[in-house]
C-alpha cells in the first residue's frame, strides 16, 4: 500500500530557494504568479492491507523522522 | 576519542563533541538523519545524566533535530553557502562553556555554513531571552537567524550548540585564538 508524505514549511517560515524560483518566474513574464511553495513529497511503500494501517504507519514515520514540526508541516494521501 | 555512529554506547568520557561535517549529506535536513544514528540515543541519555554536550555546526543542527535543543537550523536567509571570519558577543550568565569569558566579550571566530538560520517559535525565543540560553550572537548576523542568535544551551546548562567554530580558532597561526577560551572555560568547568 502506498502512501504520499507530503512536506512543507510552516506559513511564515522563510525559503530562501522557494523565493529564488519565484523571481524568476517573474522574470519570465509570469507576473501574476504571487506566491510559491516548494514541497516535499515522498511516496512510502509500506507492506500492510489495510489502508487505516499504512496510513498510520506514515503517520509515525512524518512525526518521527520525515518532518521537523518546529518547522514543517505535513499530510497524507493513499496513492492506491 | 572517536566513537562511531553504530554505537549503542558511549565510552566513558567527560565531554561529548558532535563535529561539524554535514553527515549523511544533509540529506532529508540539516543534521536529521545523524540525529536518529543509533550513537545518539546514548548521547540523549548522557547529557539527561548531566554530561556535557557541545554540538558545533552539524553538531548544533544534530542537536536540534534530537531535541536536546530546542528550534531548528533553516538555510541562510541570503540563500548562499557563507564562509567567513566574524565577531559573536559571549552573552547572558556564565555557563560550563563560556565561563572564563566576561559577559559581552566578543570572539573573532570562522564560520561556514548553509543552514545557519535558526528558527523558533516566539513563546520559545522569548523563554531562551528570559533564561539566559542564548549564549552567543552574531555582532553583524550572517544568515538571517532570529535574533542574531550563534548559540543557545539547554535548560539544564550542560549541552550547548553553536553554529561558529571554535576549534578553528585556537591558535594565532590559524587566525584567532578565542574559540580556546571556550574549551579553557570546557576544561576549568570539568576540573
Amino acid at each position: 500500500m502506498k502512501v504520499r508524505v507530503e512536506v512543507r514549511l510552516k506559513p511564515g517560515v522563510l525559503d530562501p530557494a522557494a523565493a529564488t524560483i519565484l523571481r524568476s518566474l517573474h522574470r519570465l513574464g509570469f507576473d501574476d504568479v504571487q506566491d510559491l511553495v516548494q514541497v516535499r513529497a515522498f511516496e512510502v511503500d509500506i507492506a500492510k492491507v489495510r489502508p487505516e494501517d499504512a496510513l498510520a504507519d506514515a503517520r509515525a514515520m512524518a512525526d518521527q523522522l520525515l518532518a521537523n514540526p518546529v518547522i514543517e508541516t505535513y499530510r497524507l494521501d493513499l496513492v492506491e | 576519542m572517536r566513537v562511531w555512529h553504530g554505537e549503542s554506547e558511549l565510552p566513558e568520557v567527560d565531554l561529548v563533541g558532535l563535529p561539524g561535517g554535514f553527515a549523511y549529506g544533509d540529506y532529508l535536513r540539516c543534521g536529521a538523519i545523524a540525529a536518529r544514528a543509533p550513537v545518539m540515543a546514548a548521547v540523549v541519555r548522557f547529557a539527561a545524566a548531566g554530561g556535557r554536550v557541545l554540538g558545533i555546526c552539524n553538531g548544533f543542527q544534530v542537536l536540534c533535530e534530537t531535541g536536546l535543543l530546542p528550534g531548528a537550523l533553516l538555510a541562510n536567509e541570503g540563500g548562499r553557502f557563507v564562509s567567513r571570519w566574524l565577531d559573536v558577543e559571549v552573552v547572558g550568565p556564565p555557563t560550563d562553556f563560556t565561563g572564563g569569558l566576561p559577559h559581552g566579550a566578543s570572539l573573532h571566530l570562522p564560520v561556514a555554513h548553509h543552514d545557519g538560520n535558526y528558527v523558533a517559535d516566539d513563546e520559545t525565543l522569548d523563554r531562551l531571552e528570559a533564561e539566559g540560553r542564548i549564549v552567543f550572537r552574531y555582532r553583524r548576523n550572517p544568515n538571517g537567524s532570529a535574533r542574531d542568535i550563534a548559540g543557545i544551551i539547554n535548560d539544564q546548562g550542560n549541552v550547548l550548540g553553536l553554529m561558529p567554530h571554535p576549534e578553528r580558532a585556537v591558535g594565532m597561526e590559524l587566525g584567532s585564538a578565542d574559540g580556546a577560551q571556550v574549551f579553557r572555560s570546557l576544561m576549568e568547568a570539568l576540573g
